[in-house]
């Protein structure tokens, strides 16, 4: 049971996965029920839920919903769209990476909350300013991955299309793009949840709507209710993205999961 | 005619301050269809040698010719199966095989003719290989064997004049090998090409070999060639000739000679003394 690296059966996975996630739950129901704390600090399940209730009925959450996927996505999406070419060079081209990653490991370390002003002043307080938040705290860390991703194509492989005659574009299109894909979905994925981290803090810009403000705004009011509610429905559409991805992978790239 | 042709190549690795001569002054020539296996101590420079001749990496001081032409780049005429991770996962064993055909290099000047002549070479090449029912597997599902099997048959499949092998069975088990020798010199002989092979293993050096090129290490050179005085068609039994066994003692005696590293027994005996004490 205790095997390092062990196996476990598909069934016994989902029932300790489906209990992971019950046991926080029923902890927090009871503590709430007994009423040993104070509800503004803890909300009930209960309250959660009727919060969302009454926001879906009344409050538009689904607009909100929807402006924020929005938001989250086409920041995530143009940074992808630059970091996907830029991170295939930085790890093909040793002279691209000496003048590239020095200086992108160099704004990674910046937070992009700091960054804020800066936004407002150029891009001004619209729909771009909080796309463009998203951008700057995603992009830096998305390119040195994909970089790392172009990396780890192994040698052999390139070598041998160069003594099959490969020319270098060839090279590119036919051995390191296709060898680095499943690990590029994957950094797509995992960069596709910082994205989602950034939302609150993108939201802070002159916003009326969306999740991160709707956040914001609750704790104006002190409704922890709403707050919650609003970390959860993070929560579930991040959870629900996820598994998008790993589906995407499992249908696209089938010769990874196959095995004798 | 020579296939190909080294002389005086010298390889200096520069690796920050320090710098290694990988190999000093090698001269050697190779004939049109020959099979010559290199061997040596580590660090003697097989892999350097071989990697020089693909055109992998570039000579320091030197030439090298491979069909009367300076090698200056990797090129289709001389193609070369790696020790392993070289296939493409993402293909089928087919589609690995077939993958040189569609590179520029290949479809020039390209009829209807060559393309139907293409899927059938794949086919037999497959067949040769032992490989005909797993034509549409991918790699990982196969044993290491079978993955250098369709190595071996992509590497063939543009009819190569050359066919420069580094260690190709260094990861497979003792008894695939042997299976695997006889399948290499078999095909080499039908497809008429010449061979260079890196291996460290002595008695595959000679098994295959028409002459071992026996390499020593700091500076990487070649110490000494050997022709194996055994028949062009080699068999099992002949690993137990007098002629073999003969060459490998002779062999294996240089490459200790020449590999700098010894048992020193003397100590062994110092610190098993002082462990029981």
């Amino acid at each position: 049971m205790w095997k390092v690296r062990g196996w476990l059966s598909r069934r016994s996975y989902w029932t300790l996965a489906a209990a992971g996630l019950a046991l926080p739950l029923a902890l927090w129901a009871t503590l709430t029920a007994i009423g040993s704390v104070n509800r503004v600090f803890l909300p009930s399940p209960y309250d959660v839920i009727h919060r969302i209730a009454t926001w879906f009925r009344d409050d538009e959450l689904l607009a909100d919903v929807g402006i924020s996927c929005f938001r989250v996505i086409a920041g995530w999406a143009l940074s992808a769209l630059v970091a996907l070419p830029l991170g295939l060079f930085i790890g093909t081209f040793r002279v691209v990476q000496a003048l590239l990653e020095p200086l992108t490991d160099f704004i990674r370390y910046m937070p992009a909350v700091a960054f804020i002003p800066l936004v407002m002043l150029w891009i001004g307080i619209d729909e771009g300013a909080k796309v463009g938040i998203i951008f700057i705290g995603t992009f830096f860390q998305m390119v040195l991955m994909v970089a790392e991703d172009v990396r780890r194509v192994p040698m052999a492989q390139i070598e041998v299309a160069q003594t099959l005659g490969a020319s270098r574009s060839e090279v590119i299109d036919e051995v390191i793009i296709p060898s680095a894909k499943p690990a590029l979905l994957d950094t797509l994925r995992i960069t596709m949840g910082w994205a989602w981290t950034y939302l609150v803090v993108a939201e802070l810009v002159a916003a009326n709507s969306g999740l991160g403000y709707a956040i914001i705004k609750a704790q104006r009011f002190l409704q922890t209710d709403k707050i919650f509610a609003g970390i959860l429905l993070i929560g579930a559409i991040g959870l629900l993205m996820d598994q998008g991805f790993r589906l995407l992978h499992r249908l696209a790239f089938p010769y990874v999961y196959v095995r004798s | 005619m020579s296939a190909i042709r080294c002389r005086e190549v010298s390889k200096l690795f520069r690796d920050g301050r320090a710098r290694v001569l990988a190999l000093e002054n090698v001269s050697l020539e190779i004939g049109e269809g020959e099979f010559v296996t290199l061997v040596g101590a580590s660090g003697c420079g097989k892999s350097t040698l071989l990697r020089l001749i693909a055109g992998l990496d570039e000579l320091t001081t030197g030439e090298i010719e491979a069909g009367g032409a300076p090698v200056l780049s990797p090129g289709a005429d001389r193609a070369m199966v790696f020790q392993n991770y070289s296939l493409y996962p993402w293909l089928t064993v087919m589609r690995n095989v077939k993958f040189a055909r569609q590179l520029s290099a290949h479809t020039r000047d390209r009829t209807s003719v060559d393309v139907e002549a293409a899927s059938g070479r794949a086919e037999a090449l497959l067949g040769l290989m032992g490989l005909a029912q797993v034509a549409r597997a991918y790699p990982s599902q196969l044993s290491g064997g079978m993955q250098q099997r369709v190595a071996i048959a992509r590497a063939l499949m543009t009819r190569p004049h050359i066919l420069l092998m580094d260690e190709p069975f260094g990861a497979l088990d003792a008894q695939t090998r042997e299976v695997m020798h006889d399948l290499i010199l078999h095909v080499c002989r039908l497809e008429g090409c010449t061979v260079v092979f890196v291996t460290h293993d002595v008695d595959e050096a000679i098994y295959l070999g028409d002459r071992v090129v026996l390499m020593a290490p700091r500076p990487g050179r070649i110490d000494s060639i050997h022709t194996v005085p055994l028949p062009l068609r080699r068999t099992l039994a002949m690993k137990h000739s007098a002629e073999f066994l003969d060459l490998r003692a002779r062999i294996l005696e240089r490459i200790r000679e020449t590999s700098g590293l010894r048992t020193d027994l003397e100590l062994l005996e110092k610190l098993s003394k002082y462990a029981s004490a």
